[in-house]
């Protein structure tokens, strides 16, 4: 494949995920592109599926159906013929390290510091040389505003900061794709602005990022494409200008009306 | 008690102007009855021990150093220390695999607990012990193969070789089950956590999931360690001469059973109150929240290096 033709392929080609817990489909057929280089920020109401499709690209749930491609690659599956063969555990951890993830709760390693934290997975995954490791951790830290932080346990850090220290993180397995869980839901409000600039920064770097929020505002000053969900349908995808400023749907008007 | 309005104060301090405020603390007379109650136990308790002369003091002291009752002491503390460990490996295995998707290790993991804490440490012992009698030679054969190895299990069950199998494999029931709690009370978004960095579930719990949960685990483990202390006791019935098998060895000669049992005891008490303090220490340090056991540990390794 050349190179032309690998840079206009989408980095994230979803198609008809379905995906139920027990009787409950929680997932009713979403088809998405998510083209290289893009911000996608991912609407909804609360329950309508945004936190499950986004933990089915990095198979941390397992679709019942539909076809989900990340840089080319099927997720969790191996075609052969015209079957599908679940992966192993270490192939499912191969493909997981393109892909980073920013949870609501930080879910930062409580007993590691700041550096031991962003260093961890490149040494244990990558068996990366210790000192070249540190000192990419370190930019990283240097990078997300926390260079002075970098001795300093999570539950030293304020909200704020451990997010900024759990995108450090995800940097540091060098993603092609970032995942963003509603990164600022958990924060008090002061502390919104300092992980929104971290993340404005990361997607002028051209970074590919995918990000469930309720901030209206980022999602119209960064995004790309807004998509909105509702009840397990994407409802209406378009720019911010698009969906935001003009919905077409009364389902993300009637959300819209409520949020802004 | 009621407060008092400001005219009330006012109206006291006029009737007693240079009153010096005086506070009388609260007269508990069930506390301070019970109190003496307890006093004249311990005194006729210490009157007795001390001026009966059946409980033989001279004697007791004579033989608490003595060769047969340290070597006795030594068993008892190597007994409880290859346990503890043995226990402690083997009952992590038992406690994570359930968390494995595979049913019959799950199972199987269930049934161990059931069986070996539901029947008593002694008849275990006493089993292993007299394991001959049941299988005469132990056998390493492959599966409808040729033979490997073949031992006679009279020579292979010695009082060692049954008192470990007998408390191992009972101790580490137990620890199943503490360190199940442990990794239990990690919050799942630790995995999560994990698992979207790349890391493998074998390297997370290694990594990540199990250092949190030693904070659950070591308090119980330290109170186990105490317990299976005295439990080494019951090896006497198999001829290991631990501490308390050396006194009784002792007394069946002399026939100084009481102060030879308080020699034993004594060894306990002592033992117990070192493990004690051990446990406290521990619970000080793992017992709170993370953050100053994680710094204090990173504190203290920074010294030491
Ligand atoms: N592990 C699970 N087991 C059972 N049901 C689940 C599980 N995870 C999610 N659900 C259900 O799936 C539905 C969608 O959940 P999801 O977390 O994807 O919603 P969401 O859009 O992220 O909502 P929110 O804005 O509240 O985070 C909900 O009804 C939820 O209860
Ligand atoms: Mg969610």
């Amino acid at each position: 494949m050349s190179a032309i033709t690998d840079r206009q392929r989408p980095l994230v080609e979803a198609s008809n995920i379905r995906k139920s817990f027990g009787h409950l489909e929680v997932l009713k057929g979403i088809d998405m592109v998510v083209e290289q280089g893009t911000v996608s920020c991912l609407l909804g109401p609360s329950g309508s599926g945004k936190s499950t499709f986004l933990r089915c690209i990095n198979h941390l749930e397992k679709v019942n159906s539909g076809r989900l491609l990340v840089d080319g690659e099927l997720i969790g599956y191996r075609q052969r013929g015209n079957k599908l063969y679940e992966m192993k555990e270490r192939e499912v951890v191969a493909q997981r390290q393109k892909i980073g993830m920013v949870f609501q709760r930080f879910n930062l390693f409580p007993h590691m510091t700041a550096l031991e934290n962003v260093m961890e997975a490149p040494v244990l995954v990558h068996k990366e040389n210790r000192a070249v490791v540190e000192e990419r951790a370190r930019r990283l830290l240097d990078r997300v505003g926390l260079g002075n932080r970098v001795n300093n346990f999570p539950s030293q850090l304020s909200g704020g900061q451990q997010q900024r220290v759990a995108i450090a993180r995800a940097l540091a397995m060098e993603p092609k794709l970032m995942l963003f869980d509603e990164p600022t839901s958990a924060l008090d409000p002061e502390l919104v602005g300092e992980v929104l600039d971290v993340m404005k920064e990361l997607a002028e770097t051209g970074m590919t990022m995918i990000v469930v929020t309720h901030e209206i505002n980022f999602a119209k000053e960064v995004g790309d494409k807004v998509v909105f969900m509702d009840d397990g349908y994407v409802v209406e995808t378009g720019t911010p200008e698009q969906v935001l400023g003009n919905p077409q749907e009364a389902r993300t008007k009637s959300f819209l009306s409520k949020v802004l | 008690m009621e407060t008092m309005t400001p005219t009330q104060a006012a109206a006291i301090k006029e009737r007693e102007p240079d009153a010096a405020i005086v506070a009388v603390p609260v007269r508990n007379y069930g506390t301070a009855v019970a109190a003496a109650i307890v006093l004249i136990i311990a005194a006729a308790i210490g009157y007795s021990l001390l001026t009966n002369p059946n409980f033989q003091w001279g004697v007791v002291a004579g033989y608490v150093f003595s060769p047969v009752i340290l070597q006795g002491l030594g068993r008892t503390l190597l007994l409880t220390v290859i346990t503890m460990v043995l226990a402690v490996i083997l009952g992590t295995g038992l406690a994570i695999a359930p968390r494995s998707k595979n049913p019959v290790l799950r199972m199987a993991s269930q049934a161990y607990i059931w069986f070996f804490r539901g029947t008593p440490v002694l008849v275990q012992l006493i089993f292993w012990y007299n394991l001959s009698a049941l299988y005469q030679y132990v056998v390493l054969q492959v599966p409808f193969g040729p033979e490997l190895f073949r031992i006679d299990t009279n020579s292979l069950i010695t009082p060692w070789t049954a008192a470990l199998l007998g408390l191992v494999l009972n101790e580490a029931a137990y620890m199943a089950e503490i360190i199940r709690a442990g990794i239990g009370s990690v919050d799942n978004g630790q995995q999560e956590a994990a698992s979207a960095l790349g890391i493998s579930k074998s390297q997370s719990m290694r990594r990540i999931i199990l250092p949190q949960a030693m904070r659950v685990v070591i308090p119980p483990t330290a109170n186990e360690t105490i317990n299976l202390l005295k439990v080494t006791s019951l090896v006497s019935v198999i001829t290991l001469p631990e501490l308390l098998y050396s006194a009784q060895i002792i007394y069946s000669r002399t026939f100084e059973t009481i102060p030879l049992l308080i020699v034993a005891s004594l060894w306990y008490l002592a033992i117990t109150t070192v493990l004690t303090i051990g446990q406290n220490y521990m619970e000080r340090k793992y017992g709170r929240g993370n953050l100053p056991t994680a710094v204090k540990m990173k504190r203290i390794k920074r010294i030491l290096r």
